[in-house]
């Protein structure tokens, strides 16, 4: 009994830490452009959005193909087969080029860093900089209009059904995680993917935490955010770092959207879907503060995944539905600044 | 009149003629013509535009005058519809039980959401609004379905109880008799015109409503809504708690969802979970920016411009626009054609977008703002307005309330 009790509650958190993934890094960015620029980024969900679309283009332009009639082999009335081959195929040979095919998202990581850190860039140099003087109600709004232009973009070139974008080969099927830990044989099993995303979002915060620690680039950064006026009295252009990490924020956004695209096939509004949650996020971990949000993300995903367990759910129906935004009530209620918050920072 | 200065006396009295003579005046071009796509005076379409005018214009309290920014609004519109459609399955098709039992049900609702939301201010007042609808949203979907039947819709049935159904009364929306999806086509030359009952019901409902939110532009209420947006702390500071003030606000504009929402219900007896989604709540913070927030007839221009421009774009295709451009040399018009097709149709969302982002970035006040401004040249007056003060916390900006 308290054995398989426990399998539960691993199971449990294991089941919470994608899509808390998802929300910290989605967060994260959220916080670094409030903190840095002081914006509500309401364009953030459109993001991660394209991160996931950037997926499907890189996946569609790999496998563009010609088309051949085989000769030796027929169909089955009898005409000469049509084989479709991939231009990669082609060139690299049959088994470097089904390979590039095959990873084709972990190659998107590749693709979507420049591709998010030059849409950020813009989108922070042509808009976002006539904004920082006006009230958080008109960033609120514009960015929410952006949100919605994306979103259309997106849909009317990729179509308004989800377009499965599958894994590696290697990654398919599920890992027994609990024999690893101790456990019996089949109690805890998880798919193989969803253990890469959690690895390669924990790789990426790590890296923008080490980002602004240890190089002095994120120093300055730092300072920019303590204490704007000072560091750019002191002869440092600090507005074009800040631009510099609207693009990273944005890159860390199209990141989480590159690798989520094999666990939920991307659709045009996934990014509103997941933009209201990170935002409560958000909220929930302290505004500005950077741990406060990947803490707050995993905690709130995995959260989550306990409110689903048909257990739960027999008790209180219908709490998995809301559980977020409940916990977020509470907390804004009583804890205003969240659970890392600074004192003082948006806490009217 | 009616406790109006003499310049809105006028002002209400025209807003009266121009909605009474809606169906007409929407009705600018002869059937059978070319332009008559562009018509609108037909009842489903007007009846929205006075629906979401009072869902605008009850928006506006709450953000025109106080400045917050709720994004959870939609939460209202749907418990007015669930009420009404609840009323047709326990009484009758009558609307009037369900209107009645529509605001009083969203005003218990937005007392509840506004006294724990207005704890807080700015973004997190945004948020916890957008949190509250979510909630609401994702309830009726799942849990609460015995109430509000999921996915499918609540919608009446003719097992339901309806114990006020006389033998003969009518099987579909009205009040007292009058059938809400019944008209009158009048034919005058070219030209047809409906009258329907539907939408002269919502008509007389807006102008009601229209009327008292005049009341309270103009109130000492007003003011202190004004003063909120103005400078919350001074207000504080010279000893007055703008709680109470806040959650009236949001309450009465809260009370205007639910009506709008009724009326919904009561021109097409359905209510349906997406209602309360937070992209409806969006939508009235679009109609009401894009009229002009915190002016009177802004929202209701910026209800019937969306709805307007949602139902012609929709309407029209490449093959109109091949008819349009068909003077033009043969290259042109491809391209002209080419470079408009992702706005129109389907596309209709991302022109609304747009639009909305240029009128945010260039135009906060709002169409009112632009008419204003172009009066301004016409009249020579516009030079005025440049000397304003900029230094809002010394010297706030007087800003136009009507027009």
């Amino acid at each position: 009994m308290r054995a398989s009790f426990m399998d539960a509650i691993i199971l449990q958190i294991l089941n919470g830490l994608d899509k808390g993934s998802a929300y910290a890094m989605i967060a994260l960015g959220l916080t670094l452009i409030f903190g840095t620029l002081g914006v509500v980024n309401f364009a953030h969900g459109a993001l991660f959005m394209l991160g996931a679309f950037c997926a499907v283009t890189l996946q569609r332009m790999l496998s563009l193909s010609y088309t051949i009639e085989d000769p030796t082999q027929k169909d089955f009335l009898g005409n000469p087969l049509k084989v479709d081959t991939p231009y990669i195929v082609s060139w690299f040979g049959d088994s470097a080029g089904n390979a590039i095919v095959n990873w084709s998202v972990p190659l998107a990581i590749l693709f979507a860093i420049p591709v998010m850190l030059l849409i950020g860039y813009v989108m922070e140099r042509g808009l976002i900089k006539h904004f920082y003087k006006r009230p958080h109600a008109d960033q609120i709004l514009v960015t929410f209009g952006l949100a919605i232009v994306i979103q259309e973009i997106v849909k009317y070139f990729y179509g308004a059904n989800p377009i499965p974008t599958p894994a590696p080969d290697m990654f398919r099927g599920s890992v027994d995680f609990g024999v690893m830990i101790g456990f019996a044989q089949n109690e805890i099993i998880y798919p193989y993917w969803r253990l890469v995303y959690f690895l390669f979002s924990a790789v990426i915060i790590g890296a923008v935490f080490a980002f602004l620690r240890f190089t002095t680039f994120g120093m300055v950064v730092r300072a920019g955010m303590a204490d704007r006026e000072t560091v750019g009295l002191l002869g440092i252009n600090i507005d074009k770092r800040f631009t510099i990490m609207f693009g990273i924020a944005a890159a860390v956004a199209g990141l989480a959207g590159v690798m989520y695209a094999p666990i939920n096939s991307p659709n045009y509004h996934m990014g509103m879907d997941f933009l209201v949650l990170s935002f409560v996020v958000v909220v929930v971990g302290g505004m500005g503060s950077l741990p406060g949000a990947v803490l707050a993300g995993f905690l709130l995903g995995i959260l989550e995944s306990f409110a689903s367990m048909n257990e739960v759910k027999s008790v209180i129906p219908g709490i998995d539905q809301i559980i977020i935004y409940l916990v977020a009530i509470i907390i804004l209620l009583t804890r205003p600044r969240g659970l890392m918050g600074r004192k003082g920072v948006m806490e009217e | 009149m009616l406790g109006l200065s003499k310049k809105d006396t006028t002002f209400l009295l025209i807003v009266i003629f121009l909605t009474l003579a809606t169906p007409i005046l929407l009705q600018p071009f002869p059937e059978n013509s070319a332009l008559a796509q562009f018509n609108a005076g037909y009842p489903d379409l007007m009846q929205r535009f006075a629906i979401y005018g009072i869902f605008a214009i009850g928006f506006n309290i709450l953000f025109g005058l106080t400045g917050y920014l709720s994004f959870g609004h939609a939460a209202f519109l749907g418990v007015g519809s669930y009420s009404v459609v609840w009323m047709y399955k326990l009484l009758s098709y009558n609307v009037l039980p369900g209107l009645i039992l529509a605001v009083i049900m969203s005003a218990l609702f937005a007392l509840l959401i506004g006294f724990i939301s207005l704890r807080r201010s700015g973004i997190y007042f945004s948020i916890l609004t957008l949190a509250f609808a979510q909630m609401s949203f994702n309830l009726a979907y799942s849990v609460l379905t015995p109430l509000t039947n999921g996915e499918t819709g609540l919608q009446v049935y003719t097992n339901d109880p309806q114990v006020l159904m006389g033998p003969g009364s009518p099987s579909s929306p009205h009040f007292f008799g009058i059938v809400m999806n019944e008209s009158a086509k009048v034919d005058i030359g070219g030209w047809q015109f409906t009258f329907s009952n539907g939408y002269y019901f919502c008509a007389i409902i807006a102008i009601i409503v229209f009327y008292l939110s005049l009341r309270i532009f103009r109130s000492p209420f007003g003011i202190m809504l004004r003063a909120i947006k103005t400078n919350q702390t001074r207000m504080s500071y010279t000893g007055l708690n703008s709680r109470p003030y806040t959650l009236a606000a949001f309450v009465i504009s809260g009370m205007y969802a639910g009506l709008a929402g009724g009326l919904l219900a009561s021109m097409d007896p359905l209510a349906g979970a997406e209602r309360m989604q937070w992209t409806a709540s969006g939508e009235v913070v679009l109609m009401t920016i894009l009229g002009g927030a915190g002016t009177l007839m802004g929202p209701v221009l910026g209800a019937g411009f969306i709805k307007y421009f949602e139902n012609i774009f929709s309407k029209i295709n490449d093959n109109i626009l091949h008819t349009w451009f068909s003077a033009l040399p043969d290259g042109l018009e491809d391209a002209l054609v080419f470079m408009l097709h992702p706005f129109i149709g389907k596309g209709w969302n991302l022109t609304l977008g747009l639009l909305f982002m240029l009128v945010v970035i260039f135009l906060p006040g709002g169409l009112i703002e632009g008419g204003n401004r172009i009066w301004g040249l016409i009249t020579g007056k516009g030079r005025k307005s440049k000397r304003a003060v900029k230094d809002n916390d010394h010297h706030p900006k007087p800003s136009a309330h009507v027009n």
